[in-house]
């Protein structure tokens, strides 16, 4: 029961944090979508961080060492720790410019107005958020689950909060704080949330080792001694799979939650402090998770459900009330990443598509704040009732998700195009989109081929196998590499040809792009000095 | 020049994530509980944070700090 307590307490400090940020809003699309461009470096930081880390760094990275071992940590986190701070870098800080200078609230704006078109962006716009709303989908079955687990007084008990409410929990409260305190109420939680789920790892990890009667290095010995030792190597994955596995983070900078965040910021010395310390905090959340996932496998052995290791390592080597503090970091890290993708949703339908077709013309700048509200009501609702059908079958979701990051990364060539490349052009966009649409359809119907305990070989030449579904999931290898290397090789390609083939932007358009920005215009004054949300 | 210095240091630091010499040890535990290839890899993290330190320090786009709005609505938004 106390954990369940410190959850609720910690829900409810939630919700205040979202009622005052309601206060100090605005009523206008600026201020809902993007706190008016006035958030400051530290919160930038927080915030940034809360969007890109959902309940998988904890929960998934343990399930997944659990399983394979250590080296989760080299395939995921520390790829990520170079990869996403290079991309907000140098695609980041550019779009934060573009933002500034022109406006722009989302990717597809800029598309749009970059490559002079219309239906192009919308059919980036198509696909981006279908590879959105199943993560959007498993954040609440994620919450759900996270509450059921942890409100279970004994093994074999019901649980306090049973998952239906444990989803609708989250549910309610993400849509209460996005709905009043729009982006602001957003990254004021996040200052809450970060803290409390870097927190969470370290806690977790030396309160675990002071209740294990021989500490970690018997448990570790004991490992490295018996019949699971491959998980403290990497002996059993791929060099070619491990390498693959960096260019999954360059889809980060394609998500639509974190290029918006991006346009976000109040200056753009904020991405100084964010690039330095983003690898650190990813350490500070993977490393002991990572850690305590490969040891658990000595100290409990045979979890079939691997997620909910660390839950039960908590439940077993952890007091209560800190249970349910640690508990709350999980939900923490749900939620604040969620938040964040109904937001974004929210800002992408009622910017590329009420907005873009007349909606605020026609009804006005108040409306189009009210038409995002009630968006974000009904887009939180399905969410919900999926989340509710689906209980028991995350697997699909977790596919989905997989294939959005694949589809993401490959998007990247899209982007560094549209920043670095003058000549590039609408049509080189929508082909490379369309190859990232076809390669992620083809991936589905090979993996659908998926045999179990058949050697599932697609192509080979001669010895040498090219095309086959890999154990235990069927996930698809090309040469041994996981889809999204030649995804993004086949979308840069689309990108550049389709790009040399066709008519470049008018000169006007390339000028405004590529041309130094120019003195402000009179009446169009920045964000007053002082405004920031930090 | 500075260009090809930073670019082939951050070619260096991609290049290390893959420690393939790490791939097959088990037996080395620093602290007596660390496995080598986790450990490797969290200092390859304070590495990267080294890295975007350096990159701030010296390609830093200081030409975007001075950007101010140029619009009073953004293009495109109407059809």
């Amino acid at each position: 029961m106390v954990p369940v307590v410190v959850v609720i307490i910690y829900l409810i400090l939630v919700a205040v944090i979202g009622s005052v940020a309601f206060k100090k809003g605005k009523s206008t699309s600026e201020d809902f979508f993007l706190a008016s461009r006035t958030i400051g470096p530290m919160v930038f930081f927080l915030s940034i961080f809360a969007t890109n880390m959902t309940a998988f760094a904890i929960l998934g990275s343990s399930g997944l060492a659990y399983k394979q071992g250590i080296g989760v940590y080299g395939l995921m986190a520390s790829s990520s720790g170079l990869v996403i701070p290079l991309t907000i870098f140098f695609i980041g800080t550019r779009l934060w410019a573009l933002g500034k200078r022109f406006g722009h609230m989302t990717q597809v704006s800029y598309f749009r107005d970059r490559w002079e078109c219309s239906g192009i962006g919308t059919v980036i716009f198509g696909l981006s958020a279908a590879m959105l709303v199943p993560y959007m989908i498993i954040s609440i079955m994620g919450g759900g689950t996270v509450l059921r687990e942890i409100s279970i007084p004994e093994a074999g008990a019901n649980p306090y909060i049973p998952y239906w409410l444990g989803c609708a929990t989250v549910a309610v409260v993400v849509t209460l704080n996005v709905f009043f305190g729009g982006m602001r109420g957003t990254v004021w939680v996040n200052i809450f949330q970060t803290i409390m789920f870097l927190a969470f790892g370290l806690i977790a990890v030396v309160v675990i080792s002071n209740n294990l009667p021989g500490g970690f290095s018997e448990v570790a010995q004991s490992l490295a001694n018996g019949k699971d030792s491959y998980l403290l190597d990497r002996e059993k994955i791929d060099p070619r799979y491990f390498w693959s596995y960096t260019l999954i983070p360059l889809s980060s900078i394609m998500f639509p939650h974190m290029a918006i965040m991006c346009f976000s910021a109040q200056k753009v010395t904020a991405f100084k402090r964010t690039v330095v310390l983003y690898p650190i905090a990813i350490m500070l959340i993977w490393l002991p998770c990572v850690f305590l996932g490969a040891m658990a496998a000595d100290l409990i052995p045979g979890i079939k459900s691997s997620d909910g290791v660390l839950l039960q390592m908590l439940t077993k080597y952890v007091p209560a009330t800190l249970a349910g503090i640690l508990g709350a970091g999980i939900i923490s890290a749900v939620m604040g990443s969620d938040a964040h993708q109904v937001l974004a949703m929210s800002t992408m339908f009622t910017r590329d598509i009420f907005s873009y077709y007349g909606g605020k013309q026609r009804f006005g700048e108040r409306a189009t704040v009210i038409f995002a509200r009630v968006f974000i009501l009904v887009v939180t609702l399905i969410a919900y009732f999926v989340a509710l059908y689906m209980e028991g079958k995350q697997g699909i979701f977790e596919i989905a998700v997989r294939f959005a990051f694949s589809g993401f990364a490959a998007m990247s060539p899209i982007m560094i195009a549209a920043l670095f490349w003058k000549r590039s052009t609408k049509w080189g966009a929508l082909l490379a989109t369309l190859s990232v649409a076809v390669c992620i359809g083809v991936t589905i119907w090979l993996q659908s081929m998926y045999v179990k305990d058949a050697p599932n070989i697609l192509w080979s030449i001669g010895e040498e196998k090219i095309l086959w579904l890999a154990p235990p999931n069927g996930d698809l290898r090309v040469w041994g590499f996981m889809p999204v290397v030649p995804m993004v090789l086949i979308s840069a390609l689309c990108m550049i040809v389709g790009s040399l083939l066709t008519k470049a932007p008018s000169q006007a358009t390339i000028d405004k792009y590529f041309s130094p920005a120019q003195a402000p215009k009179e009446g169009a004054a920045a964000a007053p000095a002082g405004a920031s949300v930090a | 020049m500075k260009k090809w210095l930073v670019f082939f240091v951050v070619l260096a630091v991609y290049a290390a994530h893959q420690d393939y010499w790490n791939f097959k040890d088990k037996e080395t535990l620093y602290f007596g509980f660390l496995p080598v290839g986790l450990a490797y890899h969290a200092c390859y993290s304070i590495a990267c944070a080294g890295l975007m330190w350096f990159l701030v320090k010296t390609v830093w786009p200081a030409h975007l700090e001075d950007v101010q709005p140029e619009t009073d609505a953004p293009q495109g938004e109407s059809h």
